[in-house]
């Protein structure tokens, strides 16, 4: 646990990559692999299930620290961390234990899920009272599954990879899917060869960047292909073996949330994998993310809800063909076999609405061309474009130059400060949540929460203020006089019964502080619905 | 606040006020008689007619007020009738000529703390115990999770760290308050009463390597070697010969420092802090520091509990910092306690105004 607990705290410290990588490579190269499974299993940022309800944790610290509860809260309010929070209220370690990252796991961690509330208190002061503080830190967030690590899965590659000597591109491949903290799969990353084991293995996605402002004006359009970029779940379709596996890109296993995709699936050739977008689809056009995430939420979706929220798999790359791993090849030829297989196996694409199509390329010749049809993109409900290099091969990962991304610019309304919440993590302690509200009927009503946008400095001086400004507070919630109004953009919007304003946006965040404009002069709801309305229009 | 006080203490818009004695203590606004329990900024304010302090806080005062301030000095321990009032003052272990200011009228008497620390500091005088009816205590760090370490143990981390930069070629720097926590620091590093000298030279006094100041450390440090405090003469980073190797090296910056283009001197860097609010993750994080190092010169939770124990007053006046969750918290041990509202920004990042 110690040596987990410090390569936390190496990877917490720094921001720079090089340091972390080493730190990760000496981890890798000191531990047993019972430890090595499981650190790779929490870099990769996977959680222990069931976790342990942070209830427990919560009244196992008070009576620990022996401080009434409402002392808890508010020290839990003030920190921002339950984690941190507990692991400083507790007191010291009476004798510190020496076990590792697996034992800890298996003696303590998975069995203090499967106890009763008065078992769990016991259980977890007498952990605390074996670990120091950052080991505390790090346990607790092992139980409540928030173990975040700031390193992403590229990082850890690399360091298996430099660790290992084995190619790191065969270790890309190999850690994509679910990764189970066992001596098997330990055995089969590291096997010699590139042959990789599972049917179930997805590849590592390829993503893309922001096209900068402007910056196409260096490219040359004759290079790139350009396809609509849809709001959907970006997704793996599998059929290897008889079977079929559809991966999310959080390398999540989507089987039984689909079925309509999994049974269309069925008519693929087998040794197939395409890379696309599961989107809520009908008729000609995708249905709002909000509709698709209904079905999202549900493993066992109903007739009825496959009903309403019919959904699809538009399919844009094919990285697999006939067994054979055809990422190398460039762009376009695979688009090419793409739509070859996709009209062969679905020779009747053209009668009945297909469950799996190919996403169309657009034909645009110029940057002109191209700017014009982005936008239209939310006349046929798409972000904006995708823009992709021909000859490119399909990337491991987020590599400059091969995939950009040409999203429409967001809308944006000046909106008032009413609600300020603490922040977590690097912003715990500052009232850095944000609650803004526009105009309605003459008063002000709350229609987005925003958290990110602002610089540290400003992020102080609003703190400072709200502090000073408070009128009230509903627990760790304070409502402060209306008087900063904020620019919010946000990418969409729908009409919403669960929200007081009647609006649902999608990705809020805050452009900037609007010093110059006094809250009368913030947005009315009005305009937001218009926006609605053009939008739908 | 307590009828039952109101002829020793008041709290008024211009800060705590004596009205026997019609002296203020730490006012924040323009008074005829200021009586400075130490000399960081939000405590010593200028513009008051006349001031009051303790002896060792002198040349401090004097350096943060100008030399021109009409200044009386007592020692610890020593009485002073003002009005009908007597005020006494006691070490409070914060800083160099840290204060607790007692005042007494008529058997009964206030003690406002200032800021303090229980913990061992060589550079001042030791904490000590009060005993009074009324109380006005800091609350900085009054939460249950602030918990500081040794000193021994954070010097040792300290010094872990600067010899881990040395090995990697980076140069050390640690952000501190330039008054009290760089000299507590310093102290520490050298903790020796001999130590004179030219101290940049390497490894001068067994240590890993040379040490090196901001300049705005050397009016304080200077203050402190007149008050007899003994550090070395250290010298600022801006003296040394062009094309001096400062990877073994460690700097002494205040906070200020850190956004500032004085850095830009260091190549390869590794940055700290030294600072209660250090044991928070987040606020180390925000500061984007590569450590943090939790030293702290104010009480944590449990020394101030221990200090309100040992003074036992019969009421408590809680200011600067958690002030509400440390009145309530004593309220309900069974202590008659109340929140001050201060013009101070307690909560976050007070210490940072100290610079």
């Amino acid at each position: 646990m110690r040596a987990f607990a410090e390569l936390y705290q190496s990877l917490d410290a720094t921001t720079k990559t090089s340091a972390k990588l080493e730190a990760l490579v000496a981890y890798l190269s000191s531990s047993s692999d019972a430890d090595r499974a499981w650190a790779i299993y929490f870099l990769l940022g996977n959680k222990l299930k069931p976790s342990v309800p942070t209830k427990a944790l919560r009244k196992a610290a008070i009576e620990a620290a022996q401080i009434p509860e409402w002392l808890f809260e508010e020290t839990y309010q003030w920190v921002g961390d339950l984690a941190e929070t507990i692991a400083n209220i507790v007191p010291k370690a009476q004798r510190l234990e020496h076990g590792s990252l697996s034992e800890w796991i298996e003696q303590y961690c998975r069995p203090l899920s499967k106890l009763e509330l008065s078992e769990q208190i016991a259980l977890l002061n007498q952990c605390w009272g074996r670990l120091d503080a950052q080991q505390r830190f790090v346990f607790n967030k092992l139980l409540t599954g928030n173990l975040r690590v700031g390193v992403n899965a590229r990082l850890v590659t690399k360091a298996i990879s430099e660790w290992s000597g084995i190619d790191v591109d065969v270790i890309a491949h190999r850690l994509t899917g679910e990764w189970r903290p066992t001596f098997e799969a330990l055995n089969q990353l590291l096997e010699q060869g590139s042959e990789t084991a599972s049917p179930s293995q997805p590849y590592p996605f390829c993503l893309a960047h922001s096209l900068p402002a402007n910056f196409y004006e260096s490219l040359d359009s004759m290079n790139f292909r350009a396809e609509w970029k849809w709001d959907g779940i970006r997704a793996q379709l599998i059929r290897r073996n008889g079977l079929i596996f559809l991966w999310s890109r959080g390398e999540e296993l989507l089987v039984g949330r689909f079925p309509e995709i999994e049974s269309a699936a069925t008519a693929l050739d087998d040794g197939v994998v395409l890379d696309g977008e599961v989107l809520a689809w009908r008729d000609h056009a995708p249905l709002p993310f909000s509709e698709l995430q209904r079905r999202i939420q549900r493993k066992n979706v109903s007739k009825k809800l496959m009903h309403e929220v019919p959904v699809r798999f538009v399919a844009f790359d094919l990285l697999e063909h006939e067994t054979v791993d055809i990422r190398p090849l460039p762009f376009e030829q695979r688009r090419m076999r793409l739509e070859h297989l996709l009209t062969t196996c679905y020779p009747d694409a053209n009668q009945s609405p297909p469950t799996i199509s190919v996403n169309h390329l657009l034909p645009a010749a110029t940057w002109s061309e191209l700017a014009a049809r982005r936008e239209e993109a939310r006349s046929v409900r798409a972000e904006g474009l995708m823009i992709k290099r021909k000859d490119s091969r399909y990337e491991t990962g987020r590599v400059t130059g091969a995939w950009w991304k040409w999203k429409l610019d967001p809308f944006t309304v000046d909106a008032v400060l009413i609600y300020a919440q603490r922040g977590h993590g690097r912003r715990a302690a500052l009232y850095t949540d944000y609650t803004f509200a526009v105009w309605s009927e003459g008063s002000l009503v709350p229609f987005a929460k925003a958290y990110s946008g602002l610089t540290d400095e400003e992020i102080r001086v609003v703190d400072r203020w709200i502090r000073a400004n408070t009128l009230q507070k509903f627990g760790p919630v304070h409502e402060v006089k209306p008087h900063w109004v904020m620019e919010i953009a946000f990418e969409n919007v729908q009409l919403s019964t669960r929200h007081k304003s009647g609006v649902a946006v999608r990705f809020p965040r805050i452009v900037r502080i609007r010093e110059d404009k006094k809250i009368e002069d913030a947005d009315r709801l009005q305009s937001i619905l218009e926006l609605v309305a053009a939008r739908q229009g | 606040m307590s009828p039952g006080f109101k002829h020793l203490l008041l709290m008024t818009p211009a800060g705590l006020y004596c009205p026997v004695g019609d002296f203020y203590v730490d006012p924040w606004r323009s008074v005829k008689r200021a009586i400075i329990t130490h000399a960081h900024s939000d405590h010593a304010r200028s513009g008051s007619a006349k001031y009051l302090a303790v002896h060792p806080s002198k040349a401090l005062l004097q350096l943060r007020l100008g030399l021109d301030i009409d200044l009386q000095t007592l020692q610890y321990g020593e009485s002073l009738a003002i009005g009908e009032a007597v005020v006494t003052f006691f070490p409070a272990g914060h800083i160099l000529g840290a204060a607790q200011v007692r005042i007494e009228y008529r058997g009964q008497s206030a003690l406002i703390t200032g800021d303090y620390k229980l913990q061992q500091d060589a550079t001042c005088a030791s904490w000590e115990p009060v005993a009074c009816d009324l109380m006005v205590t800091e609350s900085t760090f009054g939460l249950p999770v602030f918990h500081w370490p040794s000193t021994a143990q954070v010097m040792a981390e300290i010094i872990q760290w600067w010899q881990e930069n040395q090995r990697a070629g980076r140069t050390s720097v640690v952000f501190a308050y330039s008054v009290g926590k760089a000299q507590r620091i310093l102290m520490e590093l050298c903790h020796s009463e001999t130590a004179t000298g030219p101290s940049s030279l390497p490894a001068a006094f067994g240590l890993p390597g040379p040490i090196w100041l901001h300049g705005a450390m050397l009016g304080p440090m200077r203050a402190y070697r007149d008050s007899g405090v003994k550090l070395p003469d250290f010298e600022s980073v801006s003296v040394a010969p062009s094309g001096t190797d400062f990877s073994n090296a460690l700097i002494v910056a205040p906070p200020s420092a850190q956004q500032s283009a004085w850095m830009n001197r260091f190549k390869d860097v590794s940055m700290a802090s030294a600072s209660g609010w250090m044991a928070i993750r987040g606020t180390r994080r925000r500061r984007n520091l590569d450590r943090g190092f939790v030293l702290s010169d104010h009480v944590d939770w449990k020394d101030l509990n221990c200090a309100v124990d040992l003074c036992n007053p019969e009421e408590l006046w809680v200011t600067h910092g958690f002030s509400d969750v440390f009145a309530r918290y004593q309220l309900e041990k069974g202590r008659k306690a109340l929140p001050l509202k201060t013009e101070f920004q307690g909560e976050v990042d007070s210490e940072e105004v100290q610079v």
